[in-house]
């Protein structure tokens, strides 16, 4: 029900980004959904690729600090409010949502949002019973 | 200009003699430390084999590990009862250097700075504005006694609040500066800019607790149109006032009838002969609270004994210019990369490999200290990343008493070094 991330420190240096992006493009890694959180010093660079080991080997092995967690993917209507929907369910059952992010799947023409969250057995019973579609598998 | 006329144009063959007779003194007073007692016996050493000042190399050498050993009052040599002050500067590890002073201590340390003061031009008609930084540190009260000394009047302002700085110059009429060469650069800069110069009545600045390049002093006696002269000293030998220029501006006159000075080749610790370059070691001569001997000062420098054209006959000591250890100076403040190292280790989550980074900011010196994370343990929350720097942050600060900008940096991209770790990055003469 969960899908994984990976979070690689990121310092805020020129070329920084591009050199990392560049090791998972050498290693075959392909890349579904990307975020930034940063300050002036550094930054934290989350990821959803299609082989999540792979990415992180290579990582290490090039000695990025990096580290791997579950959150959950969710298919949603490409319309207006579809995601204020979800966002309600999980508020309103108190599931709080820590970050959140874009996605896209090869599948039709939905849209897709990643949602880290503190518990996410909680969050997938509410995802559920809300009937919201989760994204089980990167395709 | 002379505060102690006789002392200070004294023939050196009398000086020695002086020196002599209370090297003698200065070496009982401290055998009545258990250090000390452990220090002769170690060496092998009595006094009454001190028969000429030569003998000075069979002495033990005293280290700032030693006032850290004797945390607080190990080193004093009289009862509390007779101790009137204390200060204390950052150690080389989490406790300070402690001192302790007796009123007579007291008394020869407003002299020295007294009479460095009056070498620098200053007379009882200056009015003085104080911008060290009171507190512990000697710098601000040992400036502060001595040109009250001089019968000067001393504005104890402190450091900081800049503006307020030029208000109190203009409106108390100020015409003497004591600041640290990068303060007083600052304060330069500032007065330029608000267009104030011409109101000031400054003419002399004496800058003290950190180096002064020539092309600082210059540029700040441009500004302010002033004569600056640096001064010298550390805590653990009295504080300010172990030497000072004079007008001449040819090396620091060491005021040689309170401090005897040897330089040392600081690998062996062999006395070199008398104009080479190396360590300076400080015995003071008169101390009563806390006597020490042969304190290794970390310094680099050279001592010239010929007459000065001021008519001074005590020896100058050369502008120190580096360090025989890996002490850093930041805003006055002695910071040691040990320090540093021993904070980081207790540290969870980022590895022992650092760097430090010494830049100059608008006359202000910024160290920040590069971290390298061990892993990606902390990459979960962005929050935990800050709390992380915020917690090395709060413990160097508590450690050195500095405000250090902290950045942390991938694993492994802190350059490894198979012998000696180059860990500093001084950045300031080219910033």
């Amino acid at each position: 029900m969960t899908l994984y991330q990976l979070s690689v420190f990121i310092e805020n240096k020129s070329g920084r980004l591009s050199e990392i992006i560049s090791i998972l493009a050498e290693a075959g890694v392909d890349i579904r959904a990307l975020s930034i959180a940063d300050t002036t010093d550094f930054g934290i660079l989350r990821l959803i690729v299609n082989d999540v080991d792979l990415a992180v080997n290579v990582l290490k092995a090039n000695d990025m600090a990096v580290s791997k967690t579950e959150v959950i993917g969710i298919k949603l209507k490409d319309e207006a409010g579809s995601l204020a929907s979800v966002l309600s369910a999980l508020t309103k059952n108190g599931v709080d949502v820590e970050y959140s992010y874009a996605f896209i799947t090869h599948s039709k023409a939905n849209a897709c949002v990643v949602v880290r969250v503190e518990d996410n057995a909680e969050a997938i019973r509410v995802l559920k019973e809300n009937n919201f579609d989760l994204v089980e598998v990167i395709e | 200009m002379f505060f102690q006329k006789d002392i200070e144009t004294m023939p050196r063959a009398a000086l020695k003699e002086l020196q002599l007779e209370r090297l003698k003194a200065a070496v009982g007073r401290a055998l009545a430390t258990p250090l000390y007692q452990k220090k002769f016996a170690e060496a092998g050493i009595t006094p009454e084999k001190i028969k000429s000042l030569d003998d000075l190399k069979h002495l033990p050498f005293t280290y700032k590990a030693d006032f850290r050993d004797n945390y607080p009052f190990g080193m004093f040599a009289v009862p509390m009862k007779d101790i009137v002050r204390i200060h204390a500067s950052s150690g080389t590890t989490g406790k300070p250097t402690v001192v302790g002073y007796t009123k007579g201590d007291l008394d020869v340390w407003s002299d020295v700075v007294a009479r460095l003061a009056v070498a620098a031009g200053a007379t009882a008609d200056d009015v003085a504005q104080i911008s060290f930084g009171y507190g512990l540190f000697t710098g601000a009260l040992g400036l502060h006694y001595g040109l009250e000394k001089i019968g000067a009047t001393v504005i104890p302002i402190s450091s900081g609040n800049t503006e307020k700085q030029l208000m109190l110059m203009q409106d108390f009429g100020t015409t003497l500066l004591v600041a640290t060469p990068t303060y007083a650069m600052y304060l330069s800069e500032s007065a330029k800019e608000a267009g104030v110069l011409d109101k000031l009545k400054l003419r002399i600045g004496l800058f003290g607790s950190e180096g002064c390049t020539p092309g600082m002093r210059a540029r700040i006696e441009e500004n302010f149109g002033i004569t600056a002269t640096d001064n010298y000293g550390m805590s653990e030998l009295m504080g300010p006032g172990v030497s000072g220029e004079c007008i001449e501006r040819n090396g620091l006159h060491i005021a040689e009838d309170h401090f005897l000075a040897e330089i040392i080749d600081p690998k062996t610790g062999e006395v070199l002969p008398e104009g080479e370059t190396g360590e300076l070691v400080v015995t003071p001569l008169t101390k009563e609270a806390l006597p020490v001997i042969r304190y290794r000062t970390g310094d680099i420098t050279s001592l010239n004994t010929d007459v000065c054209k001021c008519g001074r006959t005590h020896a100058r000591m050369a502008k120190v210019t580096a360090r025989s250890d890996d002490m850093l100076i930041i805003k006055g403040v002695n910071v040691f990369p040990s320090q540093i190292e021993t904070v980081l280790i207790s540290i969870d989550h980022i590895s022992p490999h650092y760097q430090l980074e010494v830049r100059r900011v608008n006359f202000s010196d910024h160290l920040t200290v590069v971290v390298e994370l061990a892993d990606g343990s902390l990459l979960e929350r962005f929050q935990e990343l800050e709390a992380l720097r915020a917690e090395i942050h709060h413990k160097l600060r508590t450690v050195l008493g500095i405000d250090a900008k902290i950045k942390l940096v991938s694993p492994k991209t802190i350059e490894r070094f198979q012998g000696k770790a180059k860990r500093v990055i001084d950045l300031r003469d080219k910033t």
